[in-house]
């Protein structure tokens, strides 16, 4: 029942080609899934943080969707939205939405008063000072959130198509665990953690770029 | 000539009034300190001065304009330097002028040449984190300096700085004002500080705090804070406000 390393690392190697087509269909689902909760989750965030009244009303029905298990929604959006990947990214963004959604509002809502002050001081209006103060005030709590959402997003976008499809890595995981062939499942673990290892990597080192005034 | 005035300001706050009847003036290239013991509401009159808060009572006037209540026509600067992290010295100098609509290039090109004269040359690069704490008082006072107002307000802007960087900076701050004709109010807790760089004290106590004395420090600049008339003002000024 349990396959030798080798016996994985050779699966992996025979199985590569598939692999890799399913590959690019549940990665392009997690990043889609996850520019899409980015820009949501911004949206949501800046409007949050400039109307108090919003925030009180929307904060409590983000975290209670929060406590909504995805494996039970997933197979409602197969049902709802077909087979493709509609459904697949519109849970990878459900998924993705709210680290980064709650991150960047901390993030804004931490900036330093005295800061905002001054700027008012010198004449600043509102985007302004959301622009030089809160903006890049958030920027560390934004990649945090992000790099939680980025591990999210590709086991998401399994797990959505473990419920139905056709391709994907999840859509393959269900056939070899239906063949029994646990060296092919356990190479597909193995990438599928490589990919998340992959994409967070990816979101450090955008973090590294866009802010190299940070310390290590 | 009459700078800034202020006029009867009150405060109240929660309830409580904060400070009463508060009124002091600013010469042009005068510097005045307003001192004062922790609580006695310096950071109130501060706030007023800049335009942050809206006193319940009073007025402040520019060139006798009226600015109660609106930020924009006299600069501050507080202990802490609050240059911006993400922003290189240049960009954080030059913010003032671009926040007021000038061009990145040219506001970066007006910064710049003022580099020299605040003892930032070859830092426009950097980021605030790589300058010594005295360069960063030194960037936040070009960028004060750049928000165009001949008005200075500053609260405490050198307590965090060691004795010997603050002496230097104090004798280049008052060098500074001179040659761009500033006119500065000075918060402090600081009686040495006060007994040396300032034209006139004011005492701020009580509570609400209120304006309890007038001193005008005759000693010529640059002064000796262990020559004789230095250490009576000092006295004199302990005297009165405890």
């Amino acid at each position: 029942m349990l396959p030798s390393p080798a016996e994985v690392g050779r699966a992996f190697v025979s199985e590569l080609p598939i692999l890799m087509e399913h590959t690019a269909v549940t990665v392009q689902e997690a990043l889609y899934g996850l520019l899409i909760g980015i820009v949501f989750a911004f949206a949501v965030a800046v409007l949050m943080d400039a109307v108090p009244f919003i925030k009180a009303a929307l904060y409590p029905v983000l975290v209670i969707s929060q406590t909504i298990p995805t494996i039970a929604i997933a197979p409602l959006l197969v049902l709802w939205m077909g087979f493709d990947m509609t459904p697949k990214i519109t849970l990878v963004v459900l998924t993705t939405f709210f680290p980064i959604a709650v991150s960047l509002l901390d993030g804004f809502q931490s900036a330093d008063k005295d800061e905002i002050n001054l700027l008012r001081s010198m004449g600043a209006g509102r985007f302004q000072i959301f622009r030089y103060i809160k903006l890049p005030g958030a920027g560390e709590q934004f990649f945090s959130g992000l790099k939680v959402s980025a591990s999210y997003a590709v086991v998401g976008a399994v797990i959505s198509e473990w419920l139905g499809g056709f391709e994907g890595l999840g859509v393959y995981m269900t056939r070899v665990k239906q063949a029994y062939a646990f060296d092919k499942m356990f190479a597909v673990i193995i990438l599928i953690s490589l990919l998340s290892l992959v994409l967070m990597a990816v979101v450090a080192l955008l973090k590294k770029i866009t802010m190299p005034y940070l310390d290590k | 000539m009459e700078k800034l005035v202020a006029a009867g300001i009150s405060v109240v706050y929660d309830g409580e009034k904060i400070i009463e009847d508060v009124s002091l003036t600013l010469n042009e290239g005068e510097l005045v300190s307003l001192l004062g013991v922790s609580g006695s509401g310096k950071t109130t009159v501060f706030n007023v001065l800049s335009g942050l808060l809206k006193p319940d009572e009073g007025k402040v006037l520019i060139d006798g304009r009226d600015i109660t209540g609106k930020p924009g026509d006299i600069s501050y600067m507080l202990q802490k330097d609050m240059l911006l992290r993400h922003l290189t010295v240049i960009d954080n100098v030059s913010l003032p002028l671009v926040l007021k609509g000038m061009g990145k290039k040219e506001a970066r090109e007006k910064a710049r040449s003022y580099l020299p004269d605040f003892g930032l040359e070859g830092t426009e690069n950097k980021y605030p984190k790589e300058l010594s704490g005295g360069m960063r008082q030194r960037c936040a006072l070009l960028r004060t300096y750049l928000t165009g107002a001949d008005v200075a307000l500053l609260d405490e802007p050198f307590s965090a700085l060691d004795t010997l960087t603050k002496a230097s900076v104090h004798r280049w701050y008052m060098d500074i004002m001179e040659r761009i004709k500033l006119s500065t109010v000075f918060v402090t807790h600081d009686i040495d500080e006060a007994v040396l760089l300032s034209d006139r004290v004011y005492i701020l106590s009580g509570k609400p705090g209120r304006i309890t004395e007038e001193i005008k420090i005759d000693i010529p600049k640059p002064r000796d804070p262990l020559s004789d008339e230095f250490i009576r003002y000092k006295r004199e000024i302990i005297a009165k406000i405890v």
